[in-house]
């Protein structure tokens, strides 16, 4: 009945783990040029900043950087854990209420309606701007100030990307479901909510990157020396250039690190999605 | 009693006042238990339109469409239907046999006649050995393959079936056309089959309803007297070019081709 073709093709069996993960030497040899780039735009930095005596005020050496950032290594990290907890408290908070109501408009279309083109426009107004309000209502010195302008700035992102997710589902899928009465519980479990991962998660990936932006530049508007913010201001201030770069370092790493930890969280979930899975051969 | 029993079906998009079509004007169908009837006419001629008041996917205007002598809101409500669309619509987040378990798993069938079941499924469409795949990693006729084990998986007594065929090569839709057949005579479901292909039609069909457009109407249906079980030899007799002829001929409105 079945070809000889189609035969051969389904005695393959299912493809093992292994089979599809790229081994660590690929790994390397793919993400070797992205190594020897970034040593070679810091040998030039440290080579042109010698060489053109370059102030320290205005960009001091990687060297003189990395002196300062092991000098004060333990500062360093408990700058980063206290900002990093405002960006994560925030971005929790933030996306956790975005999810919440994307799911809520999703179910019921008069909500939507009315809400979508709000959360758009406020996703275009400069939210950052609010910062020195939250600071007021919130109180300067604590976190929680920090966090709600975190909260605020990742919401819009998060609401509207999952609210498409939902609701841009195929229609055949939707007939479908319909073919098997169900109702509309069944069809945002089986239908809507999974459709909504990859955007959810993209979401994820742009809130990680405002969540740090928005702790940051809210503690430019006043905090404790605790918070790096406060932090890469004030050692400025003082002309202690170096510290401040150290600290603009530990920023990066945070950003970074946030970042790496939603893409293996993404690999995880939705190992099935085009943007994660690999293709075979 | 008919599986399908459809009376001065009408359908008409648009409100009263404005620009209105007529996607279906007075159908009537009468399609018996075993039987496979295709649906074949030029674009716009409501034939994906009937299938979908047929499956209560959509409302007629007015008529009545009853199926094993129920309304057919009512008949959806029974889950009495399994339909194939042009594209396999599989869910990209389950494998193949959770795929093909999802009507199992709504009607809340316990996991181990699930589990038989896709097996059983999978066998009859020939992809015994995929049920840990991802749909991404199959063909297209693959695919399409696991959407036909999803509709039969519940064993509803009729099968819809929109273009199934439509977005695949000819070589793999000949295939596949065999390969209907053979689940058709083992299930004795019923079968509604749109398509635009005549060949295919006549070789799938007991009967071809042949449909017109503006407005959408049933001109003509032609019974298919080719001997049963078909093959590729069927392929080659001159009884199916005569049909085809016929076909074709009813397409255009040839009214002096009747014999």
């Amino acid at each position: 009945m079945s070809s000889s073709a189609e035969k051969v093709y389904s005695n393959r069996p299912a493809p093992k783990k292994d089979e599809t993960r790229v081994s660590l030497f690929d790994r390397l040899r793919y993400y070797l040029p992205t190594i020897i780039i970034f040593f070679a735009v810091l040998l030039l930095w440290e080579v042109l900043v010698r060489a053109l005596q370059i102030k320290q005020f205005i960009m001091p050496a990687p060297s003189s950087i990395f002196e300062a950032f092991r000098a004060s290594l333990a500062q360093m990290i408990a700058l980063g854990v206290y900002t990093g907890t405002e960006a994560l408290g925030g971005f929790i908070l933030g996306c956790g209420l975005g999810i919440a109501v994307a799911l809520a408009t999703a179910r019921w279309t008069a909500a939507r309606e009315t809400l979508l083109p709000l959360a758009i426009a406020a996703n275009s107004v400069p939210i950052i701007a609010f910062a020195p309000i939250m600071n007021n209502w919130f109180g300067i010195t604590n976190q929680t100030s920090k966090m709600a302008i975190v909260a605020v700035i990742t919401f819009f992102p998060m609401m509207i990307n999952m609210t498409r997710g939902l609701t841009l589902v195929d229609p055949s899928a939707l007939e479908l479901m319909r073919s098997y009465a169900v109702n509309e519980w069944t069809v945002l479990r089986e239908v809507r909510i999974p459709n909504s991962l990859p955007y959810m998660f993209n979401a994820f990936k742009i809130c990680s990157t405002l969540a740090l932006i928005g702790a940051v530049v809210g503690e430019f508007f006043g905090g404790t020396r605790d918070a790096l913010g406060v932090y890469i201001t004030q050692e400025a201030a003082l002309f202690r250039f170096e510290n401040s770069w150290a600290a603009i370092v530990i920023a990066c790493l945070l950003g970074i690190g946030f970042y790496v930890l939603i893409v293996a969280i993404e690999r995880l979930v939705i190992p099935w999605h085009a943007s994660v899975r690999k293709t075979e051969e | 009693m008919s599986v399908v029993s459809i009376s001065s079906v009408n359908k008409i998009f648009g409100k009263p006042g404005e620009n209105q079509t007529i996607a279906l004007k007075d159908i009537d169908l009468q399609i018996e238990q075993g039987e496979f009837i295709s649906l074949i006419g030029p674009s716009g001629c409501g034939k994906s339109t009937l299938l979908r008041i047929i499956g209560d996917l959509i409302s007629p205007t007015n008529g009545t469409v009853l199926v094993n002598g129920k309304p057919a809101p009512q008949a959806r409500e029974n889950r009495e239907y399994g339909i194939v669309f042009q594209a396999p619509v599989l869910f990209d987040w389950r494998s193949v046999e959770k795929n093909v378990q999802l009507p199992l798993e709504i009607m809340g069938k316990s996991p181990h006649e699930r589990t038989a079941r896709a097996n059983e499924m999978l066998e009859l469409v020939e992809l015994n050995g995929f049920q840990k795949h991802y749909p991404y990693q199959l063909s297209g006729g693959m695919q399409q393959r696991v959407s036909i084990a999803r509709a039969l998986s519940f064993n509803p007594p009729l099968l819809l079936m929109d273009e199934p065929f439509g977005a695949l090569d000819e070589i793999t839709r000949e295939r596949l056309n065999a390969e209907l057949l053979d689940i058709w005579s083992r299930t004795k479901t019923t079968i509604v089959f749109v398509t635009h292909s005549i060949p295919e039609a006549v070789f799938l069909s007991t009967r071809v309803v042949v449909m017109s457009a503006r407005p959408g109407r049933i001109t003509q249906i032609i019974p298919i007297d080719l001997p049963q079980p078909r093959s590729g030899e069927t392929r080659e007799s001159p009884r199916y070019y005569e049909l085809i002829t016929q076909v074709r001929e009813g397409l255009r409105g040839g009214e002096g081709m009747k014999e």
